[in-house]
């Protein structure tokens, strides 16, 4: 009986244990380790954000004015500067360019960004982010190591500069990725461009789950309250038991 | 002064009384709180296991509450679907503690749900005179996973819809019939806008009104016979003077006291999840549905939700896919029959042979093996596996009538113990 319990938690245990996702593969990319609660970060995050991104990607179910609340920004630092087109702080994060463009000038519609952080991970970014390399097959000059074939252009190839990626070759004539090299140089240092990609990344976090310090926040004190409601619960409970031999 | 006040509290209480009486004359109101509360006596031996089903029936009310406020502002199109939940999830009040909330509590009701059942095995609750317990009991069941089949494709997210696609194909193999079946389920050639609007309907007015009214019936037939308890006796054969069982205690306010206790470090589980873990590491909500529908596009691996896995294993262990569906549909429907599979007089496990003992550990092993493999992508390793515990899974029911025919069974006390 007992050795039956044992099993049935351990293997609910085991069943319930979080970080073994098949969708993400973890381990595979860096991590960012970005701090969500880091308002500073998020504002630089959210104007590289503007600047580097919205251009092609939209984040359709962001509203402006949502971002400014988790930014600590009011709306007229909102409006100076995170919006250009003449947008209204309570609409969303929308772009220009009509889908059937996209599909003609890159060949794919570029994802939205409102959730990418939940359906792909913020590893992935990161290292999708830190992946361009010179290649001379792509027409936009680069290919990515963490999506190969991607339609993207570097897009920060100023800051970071343009990396070469060296192959090994093995036995059976496959190409494995080694490492890269730096070959144009970027404005930024190596750390300083991390920490704009951590940015990005971190704002990408804040959007996908705009609730999520609240959210936090919330359930300590909910879980506080249950476990006072459970004391005195536990103590109605023995005082109406007492009287049961 | 002191005289007024009593007056008046001695007043309120007759004018509580008489309206009490007042109803009382006209519908049946103290009589189904006696036979149903105050005086529907449950052993007094109950342990953790007997809070289950208090528990499945507050995350049946808590999705019930949550769902009617997530239906004010979902819209069952394709078009708008995704985004409508997006809506809730950002813009509207609260909105993303109720979708958690309702999306966490589909996982805690099989928790809870397998638990309950699993309760029912060890001591024999589905045995004479429990058998229509049971068997509404399996009828819920089967109810809340088709509930929970056609919440899933609300989201239309992309695992949403490829998981209902690869179900709702299962059904096309079926020979003759299957295509056609297939496609009337769908209402279309593939999943849609048609069949996204059918399983809003089914998913928000037949199946929970099902669900609701099958719960009642379940709690009837039990109050009918009693409860059982972890020595699996019938507590009924002993009252005392009064006609009250002995070893019984009044289900309020005693139980409820108890239950009270139970529901709230259930809580305190489930607030953990909901606040902190909602997507439970991708098996509460998959990565690949925060990304919409696709049709052109699969997601990399296509899994159902945990709580199908046991039985999707199994389909997925036969070569044949036919007979993979058959069988599957059979695992499901299989504990239907337990009250005349076994064959033993005892009901509690603490009073059964060591084989019995061992045959239900195999089979909850089975079962969580099945489960787990059913979540990881297809290797020829876990088809193995998957084979060898589908096996077992059927072996604990089919084999039942011979192992559990001439069980060396412990003597059963006539008093309920610890």
């Amino acid at each position: 009986m007992k050795a039956l319990l044992r099993a049935l938690a351990l293997a609910l245990s085991l069943s319930l244990m979080p970080g073994m996702s098949t969708a993400q593969h973890e381990g595979e990319y860096e991590q960012p380790h970005n701090d969500v609660g880091d308002t500073e970060s998020l504002q630089r995050g959210a104007r590289y954000f503007v600047n580097y991104c919205l251009g092609c990607h939209s984040a359709q179910y962001v509203r402006y004015n949502r971002v400014a609340e988790g930014l600590g920004i009011t709306e007229e630092e909102l409006t100076e500067n995170l919006m250009f087109t003449g947008e209204r702080p309570f609409d969303t994060m929308t772009i220009a360019m009509r889908p059937e463009d996209a599909d003609r000038w890159f060949g794919v519609e570029p994802p939205d960004m409102s959730l990418l952080a939940r359906s792909k991970g913020t590893d992935y970014i990161y290292s999708f982010l830190h992946g361009f390399y010179a290649s001379s097959e792509r027409p936009t000059g680069v290919d990515n190591i963490v999506l190969p074939g991607t339609a993207m252009p570097h897009v920060l190839w100023e800051l970071q500069g343009v990396n070469d990626a060296v192959f090994s070759t093995d036995a059976s004539g496959a190409e494995h990725f080694e490492h890269f090299e730096p070959g144009i140089p970027g404005e930024l240092s190596r750390e300083d461009f991390d920490a704009v990609v951590r940015d990005i990344v971190n704002f990408l976090d804040y959007i996908s789950e705009p609730m999520q310090l609240e959210r936090r926040a919330l359930g300590l004190r909910v879980i506080a309250f249950l476990l006072l409601f459970l004391v005195l619960a536990y103590l109605l409970k023995r005082e109406i038991w007492s009287d049961v031999k | 002064m002191a005289t007024r006040q009593s007056d008046v509290v001695q007043r309120m209480g007759r004018n509580f009384d008489s309206l009490v009486g007042w109803i009382d004359a006209r519908f049946p109101m103290t009589k189904l709180i006696r036979e149903h509360a105050t005086e529907y006596y449950a052993s007094k031996n109950f342990n953790v296991w007997y809070g289950f089903g208090v528990l499945a029936t507050v995350v049946l009310v808590m999705q019930i509450v949550t769902g009617i406020f997530l239906t004010m502002n979902y819209k069952p199109a394709a078009e708008e679907a995704f985004a409508s939940v997006e809506y809730i999830m950002r813009d509207v009040e609260w909105g993303w503690l109720l979708r958690y909330l309702h999306s966490t509590g589909a996982s805690a009701f099989f928790i809870v749900v397998y638990l309950h059942m699993f309760r029912g095995l060890m001591y024999g609750s589905y045995k004479k005179p429990r058998e229509l317990v049971w068997l509404i009991g399996m009828a819920i069941y089967l109810c809340l996973m088709a509930e929970a089949f056609f919440g899933y494709l609300l989201p239309w997210g992309n695992m949403s819809y490829w998981g209902a696609q690869v179900i709702v194909s299962l059904f096309g193999a079926i020979p003759w019939i299957g295509e056609g079946l297939a496609e009337w389920i769908r209402g279309d050639f593939y999943i849609s806008d048609i069949t996204l609007n059918r399983f809003f309907a089914f998913h928000v007015i037949a199946v929970p009104l099902m669900l609701v009214l099958l719960v009642v019936v379940h709690i009837m037939a039990l109050h009918e016979v009693g409860s059982n308890n972890p020595d699996g006796i019938e507590i009924k054969e002993h009252k005392d003077e009064n006609g009250k069982p002995i070893d019984g205690v009044a289900f309020h306010p005693y139980h409820t006291s108890k239950d009270l206790v139970i529901i709230l470090v259930f809580f305190i589980i489930f607030a953990a999840v909901v606040f902190f873990a909602p997507e439970m590491g991708g098996y509460f909500l998959e990565h690949a549905n925060f990304e919409p529908a696709d049709p052109l596009v699969t997601p990399e691996h296509i899994a159902p939700v945990w709580y199908f896995t046991p039985f999707y294993s199994i389909l997925k262990a036969v070569p044949n896919e036919l007979l993979g569906v058959i069988l599957m549909g059979t695992s499901v429907m299989l504990p239907i029959f337990l009250p005349w599979l076994d064959r033993c007089r005892v009901k509690s496990i603490r009073y059964r042979s060591n084989v019995y003992k061992f045959a239900l550990f195999c089979f909850a092993v089975s079962f969580i093996v099945l489960g787990y493999v059913g979540l990881q992508p297809p290797t020829p390793q876990y088809a193995l596996i998957a084979r060898i515990f589908s096996a077992v899974y059927f072996a604990f029911f089919l084999l039942m009538p011979f192992y559990t025919k001439d069980e060396k069974t412990k003597p059963v006390p006539t008093r309920v113990t610890k």
